[in-house]
């Protein structure tokens, strides 16, 4: 199980990187094994103003369809278009299998995410 | 929870496994639901589906049973020869479908879904006390099934055993050696691929060194184990039925599209009289494939299908379909609404998304 260090996550099972007040945001390495084959990210509003926990977008796997969670509050500034070889999410989910970039309107909201070895306990890992 | 014979090759093999029929079964491997599908459709693959039930049916009346309990026709049945057939209650709803295997005069083999076995003896007892001179056993327990999938199957199983498999035409077997154990080796399948299924009784085979043989003869053929997963997603695309989602106690074989399994001309039987009422007035109702005209939403079952703003059904199965690459999907409709050509929506995620009603299978 690939967990970075330098990574945030939520108990939804996503990962946020700080960098200055712009945040990129995916799916973690447990969350993809879980979904398996994933076959389409659909973020509908490439704009967004999202709030922290609020939905912005769904991942559809194989097996399942799973909710996108923000981590924190903010505008989307950035969505990356993964649809053209969606297993991108699987195969390298901290690297080029990013999903979005929010610019942070409360960035206070980092601190009450989770860090790596609470997310490792979250999940067992 | 049931293991099945293979539960420890699975683990190694580092399958994930689900609960599913009362067993724990292999969902997938870590070689991945859509790569799975592709090996199935390109070379070859194993799926356990031991879960399945095997009933033996035997005595002067079997025939006489079968043919009351089955919506096919078992008197065309020669020993070698299998049929797809349905069991009915007397209102016409599904019990369970099923494959009849012709083993000997006065000799069947019925083989059942895995989640249904115990309702499914049941039944079939409760349907035989009036007869004479029949016997049902069940015998699931003793019975290991592999299908062994796709179109380098033949080739690798015909290393292993001297009997010629290109001569078992399909819905036909031989109760034959192979690996150096007995076997019922049917040309069947749930895939729409060239394959073969292979009853194995543990009573007189080693089911694991079977296993092992197929495996190392398979290798050169990059010869893998198949998940449940990719076996829903490769039933899908050929338009297959799955008990439980596409039929249940409450479709009749007519609306779900088994018109050409249901012979109401071979006489009474449970449900031919609602069948054949149905068959004449024609179904309100019609099971149809749809393809999704919009990439973002795979079809999920239970999900609505929408026609002029109102709810005409709803989805029993959907996936993605690794072949069209697209959302595909089964559903009941309202019979206007059942013609290939015919734009329907799908309901999910407060909104719905475009698809077409098809005509099946989808590929």
């Amino acid at each position: 199980m690939n967990l970075p260090a330098d990574l945030k996550y939520t108990k939804e099972h996503e990962w946020i990187r700080i960098e200055g007040n712009v945040g990129t945001i995916g799916v973690t390495d447990h969350a993809q094994g879980e979904l398996g084959d994933v076959v389409y990210i659909d973020i509908p509003d490439a704009n967004a103003t999202v709030d922290q926990g609020g939905t912005f977008g769904t991942i559809e796997a194989v097996k399942t369809v799973a909710d996108l969670f923000a981590p924190v509050s903010g505008t989307i500034i950035e969505v990356n278009d993964v649809n053209g070889s969606p297993d991108i999410v699987n195969k390298d989910p901290y690297g080029a299998g990013w999903l979005v970039k929010i610019e942070l309107s409360k960035p206070s909201e980092v601190d009450g995410l989770l860090d790596v070895n609470a997310y490792k306990a979250l999940i067992g890992a | 929870m049931k293991k099945t014979a293979f539960h420890n090759m699975h683990v190694q093999a580092g399958a994930k496994m689900v609960s599913f029929a009362g067993f724990e079964m292999p969902i997938q491997y870590p070689t991945g639901i859509l790569e799975e599908h592709r090996i199935v459709r390109n070379g070859v693959g194993v799926f356990d589906v031991s879960h399945m039930g095997e009933f033996f049916v035997k005595g002067s009346d079997a025939l006489a049973l079968i043919q009351k309990i089955s919506i096919n026709d078992a008197s065309k049945l020669t020993p070698g020869k299998a049929q797809y057939s349905a069991m009915c209650t007397e209102d016409g709803g599904i019990v369970d479908d099923l494959l009849v295997y012709c083993l000997a005069e006065n000799s069947y083999m019925l083989v059942v879904n895995g989640a249904n076995v115990d309702k499914d003896f049941a039944w079939v007892q409760t349907n035989a006390a009036g007869f004479a001179n029949v016997s049902v056993t069940d015998e699931s327990d003793e019975i290991s099934l592999l299908a062994v999938q796709g179109p380098a199957s033949l080739d690798v199983l015909q290393t292993l055993t001297d009997v010629n498999l290109s001569e078992i035409p399909y819905y036909s077997f031989v109760e034959g050696v192979l690996a150096g154990a007995p076997m019922i080796i049917s040309r069947t399948g749930y895939t729409g691929e060239i394959g073969f299924e292979l009853y194995i009784d543990h009573r007189s085979a080693n089911v694991l060194d079977v296993t092992t043989k197929i495996f190392e003869a398979g290798a050169s053929k990059g010869i893998s184990w198949i998940g449940l997963g990719a076996r829903d997603t490769l039933r899908l695309e050929k338009g297959y039925c799955l008990y439980g989602n596409d039929i249940d106690g409450t479709t009749n074989p007519i609306e779900a599209g088994l018109g050409w399994i249901t012979k109401l001309a071979k006489g009474s039987f449970n449900g031919s009289d609602v069948i054949a009422r149905v068959k004449e007035e024609g179904p309100t109702r019609r099971l149809v494939g749809f393809v999704m005209k919009s990439e973002k939403l795979i079809p999920r079952s239970g999900y609505d299908i929408v026609s002029g703003g109102a709810s005409v059904g709803k989805v029993t199965s959907g996936n993605t379909s690794p072949g069209l690459g697209t959302g595909i999907g089964l559903g009941y409709v309202r019979i206007d609404l059942a013609s290939p050509g015919t734009a329907i929506e799908i309901a999910a995620r407060g909104t719905t998304f475009p698809a077409e009603v098809i005509k099946l299978p989808f590929l």
